[in-house]
């Protein structure tokens, strides 16, 4: 008899139906708050779900997992329409620090982890975390400048070669 | 509705698996679930300390936990990789399935 696992198969559908994603590769590229976030909020909801998943941190994207720049994350007050606020006033000195300090409170309330501890938690999910190599080389940064929990730097024929087989999401 | 026999009961489970009526739930099954949704045995204390708290969480808050809350719980001992290690591909929803509860929400 056909096990509950075999019975209720979340990795394949029913024929006419489409297939269930199984493997995420998720692309982060820009270093602030509100652009870091629903990337890693995807990479750790994906892994909940049972798919495999690899977060690939690229140009400023790598800020989040930069040893002494990810608990510096800052949200965008610039050129943001969702922010309401003017755009002259979002570029006076000391408004993008209240609005990341606003916002990090909110982050808090809800219990969503500050940057670096997600990111622990990602890896300790099993999610791949790397870094672009051509990324790294433009900014002259080096292994050690990034958290342990970096899995490796790659290049880009080696993360679509990971990617293979599931589904890209450039955030 | 599918009703799957688990200890000698006729259980009613939902599409995904859970179980539709909580109480319909007793440790006997266990093994039962854990061997059918693919657990690594055997089943350790921190299997059961995890399945108890799957269940206290429901019945206190009307959702099970998510992983994070797993993790963070001072009344859980195992931490996040160690929860991924004791039921592997999500371990909220393979607890919840285990524990007889249904699929548990939240985002983080």
């Amino acid at each position: 008899m056909a096990t509950l696992a075999e019975q209720f198969d979340t990795k394949s559908a029913p024929e006419g139906e489409p297939d269930p994603i199984t493997k995420v590769s998720i692309v982060i590229s820009k270093a602030s708050l509100e652009e870091i976030y629903p990337g890693l909020i995807m990479a750790n909801g994906a892994r909940a779900e049972g798919m495999e998943a690899n977060v690939f941190f690229t140009f400023f994207g790598l800020d989040a997992i930069h040893r002494k720049r990810q608990d510096h994350i800052k949200v965008s007050t610039v050129g943001n329409p969702g922010l309401h606020i003017p755009t002259w006033a979002g570029g006076l000195p000391g408004v993008s620090a209240l609005v990341t300090k606003y916002m990090e409170h909110q982050i808090e309330a809800l219990d969503i982890p500050s940057i670096p501890e997600f990111i622990e938690m990602i890896s300790d999910t099993g999610a791949g975390v790397y870094a672009c190599l051509a990324s790294v080389d433009l900014f002259k940064l080096e292994r050690d400048d990034f958290v342990e929990h970096v899995d490796d730097i790659i290049t880009i024929g080696d993360f679509y070669e990971m990617a293979a087989g599931g589904q890209i999401i450039f955030t | 509705m599918p009703i799957t026999n688990l200890a000698g009961v006729d259980v009613e489970l939902n599409d995904e698996g859970f179980f539709v009526d909580p109480h319909q739930w007793t440790t006997d099954m266990v093994p039962q679930l854990a061997e059918e949704w693919g657990v690594p045995g055997p089943l350790t204390d921190q299997h059961w300390e995890v399945l108890h708290f799957m269940r206290q969480e429901f019945f206190e808050k009307g959702t099970g936990p998510t992983v994070r809350k797993l993790g963070k719980s001072p009344d859980i001992s195992v931490g996040v990789k160690e929860l991924y290690q004791l039921f592997p591909d999500g371990p909220a929803k393979l607890a919840a399935r285990c524990a007889g509860i249904p699929k548990p929400k939240g985002c983080i």
